[in-house]
């Protein structure tokens, strides 16, 4: 194995990325001597600042093709998707009490969705097919004359798919319904053209796509226009969507990482489409070795595999040299397996030997090899460990074999 | 998740992993836990005509703790007699590895394996 390689390798860049050097230094003079606040209107203070919040502001519809005006800065895109929900709910509850979404979307838009069901609101929420896509047709089947709002995310962050979001923004458009699209994990993978697309509301995030954490923006559409109730009230700051002193620096972040996104993404496609085509075609021929969720219409950052008779964390404390996440890192502190890969059908056995690699910027070839010849030794040790390999060998029925699980309720008692 | 020294030592230094001859009437096989949950344990003994076990094999499907926890076990129980092994309680073992709360159910099959791998050998034996 090559020795110039720092490890452990960050292979993780769905759960968060390094900030990009170009956005750090961007952002420095924001944290010393530009410390105005850009609500100030009365001296140069605030002026200079307020006019870096314009041009970050630019730099971020840019990157999305949209009006300056239809963005609002956010702590990020968990309060985005809260804003855009409640917000859009809220508003056009009079139209209707119904809302749609995917049993796959980030907690997020799932929990929300929850507290809006406590309120009154009835939610649908759409299976995805066994590849991790929304069938059209099911979404359509699943309208009815109450809905007022669509929620569906761009890219998965767990199993990295692409959503066909023009096709179902045509849809929501059609029935006049209300479109947000959680686009955390969906910049600088994917080209976004909100001016071309039938998209109402959009969440973004400045750390997964190299700049600061604790940033991000929500899309709010003009024409036509989309309206909102707040969910933060002061001093009316954002047009009134969201009242808050606005973080100078991590907003300059933001919008510096955007434009890098916008600009690299053509060049950055190609470069990790190659490393995750490397990975796949290594991992394939292993055996008893299943890719989760679709391989065409993802984005080349994700790879989620299985390796049947292997257990996940047994598996992540085995590659303890490159750092990647067994399900979504949001639900890592929990045991159970991961919704999304039982959402689409996996069973429990292989959702729980499941590694999500999400290539970044920085990550190189040299990384990804190291990262291939690491994998296959340690699954192939642990499956030496394994009884359940043994019995696959002897060519027993694993999934159907009849386990005595007596000790499983002591399990359930130990753990509540 | 923070793994103490020991169980990370049996984790990549495990212990007398492999297979004995399952039909073979000196030995005891115990198969415990479920893949839906997350651990397989699978644990041998072979036991001698002094009624010691000489002999331990385990393979674990589970995280760094059920790996570690089938490895100490393994271990402890060389040496000793049915009735003795039968007496080890998973706490011991829980304590022996350092195990965290939320990993204690690790020792607890450990444990139902000792005990199945003897119950095995009984049936076989006709001694219960």
């Amino acid at each position: 194995m090559s020795t110039n390689i720092q490890l452990p390798i960050y292979l993780d860049n769905s759960a968060t990325t390094k900030i990009d050097p170009r956005v750090l230094e961007h952002m420095l003079p924001y944290l010393s001597e530009l410390y105005g606040n850009p609500a100030s209107r009365s001296h140069s203070f605030g002026w200079a600042v307020d006019k870096a919040v314009d041009e970050a502001r630019e730099m971020v519809a840019n990157a999305v093709n949209c009006d300056t005006k239809e963005i609002i800065w956010t702590s990020g895109a968990t309060e985005s998707n809260n804003l855009a929900i409640k917000g859009a709910a809220f508003f056009y509850q009079d139209r209707g009490k119904h809302i749609i979404t995917l049993k796959t979307e980030h907690k997020a838009v799932l929990d929300t969705m929850r507290e809006l069901e406590r309120v009154g609101f009835e939610v649908t929420y759409l299976s995805p097919q066994e590849n991790g896509l929304l069938d059209l047709n099911h979404l359509t089947t699943a309208i009815r004359k109450d809905t007022i709002l669509i929620s569906i995310m761009h890219v998965n962050n767990e199993i990295g798919v692409i959503q066909d979001i023009p096709a179902i923004g045509n849809i929501c458009r059609e029935k006049n319904i209300i479109f947000h699209v959680d686009g955390a994990q969906a910049i600088g993978k994917v080209d976004i053209n909100l001016n071309e697309s039938n998209v109402d509301l959009m969440s973004f995030s400045a750390h997964k796509a190299y700049g600061p954490k604790g940033i991000g923006a929500l899309y709010v559409r003009r024409k036509p226009r989309v309206r909102l109730i707040s969910q933060i009230h002061g001093g009316g700051h954002e047009r009134g969507f969201r009242s808050g002193t606005l973080p100078t620096h991590q907003i300059v972040g933001m919008g510096m990482a955007f434009k890098i996104a916008k600009e690299e993404l053509p060049m950055e496609t190609i470069r990790i489409k190659k490393l995750q085509n490397k990975l796949i075609d290594n991992l394939k021929n292993m055996e008893e070795v299943y890719f989760n969720g679709d391989l065409i219409s993802r984005v080349p950052h994700n790879l989620n595999v299985s390796f049947n008779y292997v257990e996940g964390e047994s598996l992540i404390m085995a590659i303890k040299d490159i750092a990647v996440s067994s399900g979504s890192a949001c639900t890592s502190a929990s045991l159970e397996p991961s919704y999304v890969l039982r959402a689409i059908g996996r069973n429990d056995e292989l959702a729980h030997s499941s590694i999500r690699i999400t290539i970044g910027r920085f990550n190189t070839e040299e990384e990804i090899d190291y990262t291939v010849k690491l994998l296959q030794k340690k699954v192939n040790h642990l499956r030496e460990l394994s009884p359940l390999w043994e019995m696959y060998k002897e060519g027993i029925d694993v999934a159907n074999y009849k386990w005595n699980t007596e000790h499983t309720e002591r399990d359930i008692i130990l753990h509540s | 998740m923070a793994y103490s020294e020991k169980v990370i030592e049996h984790y990549e230094n495990p212990k007398n992993v492999g297979t004995l001859d399952k039909s073979s009437s000196r030995v005891g096989t115990g198969l415990v836990g479920a893949p839906a949950c997350g651990d397989v344990m699978k644990l041998q003994i072979q036991v001698n005509d002094q009624g010691i076990i000489e002999d331990a094999k385990f393979k674990t499907y589970g995280c760094g703790s059920a790996i570690a926890s089938s490895s100490l076990v393994t271990e402890i129980l060389k040496g000793k007699t049915l009735d003795e092994a039968a007496s080890i309680r998973n706490q011991s073992i829980a304590d022996e590895l350092a195990l965290p709360p939320v990993k204690i159910h690790c020792s607890v099959l450990a444990e139902d394996a000792i005990k199945a791998a003897i119950t095995d050998y009984r049936q076989k034996n006709q001694q219960l």
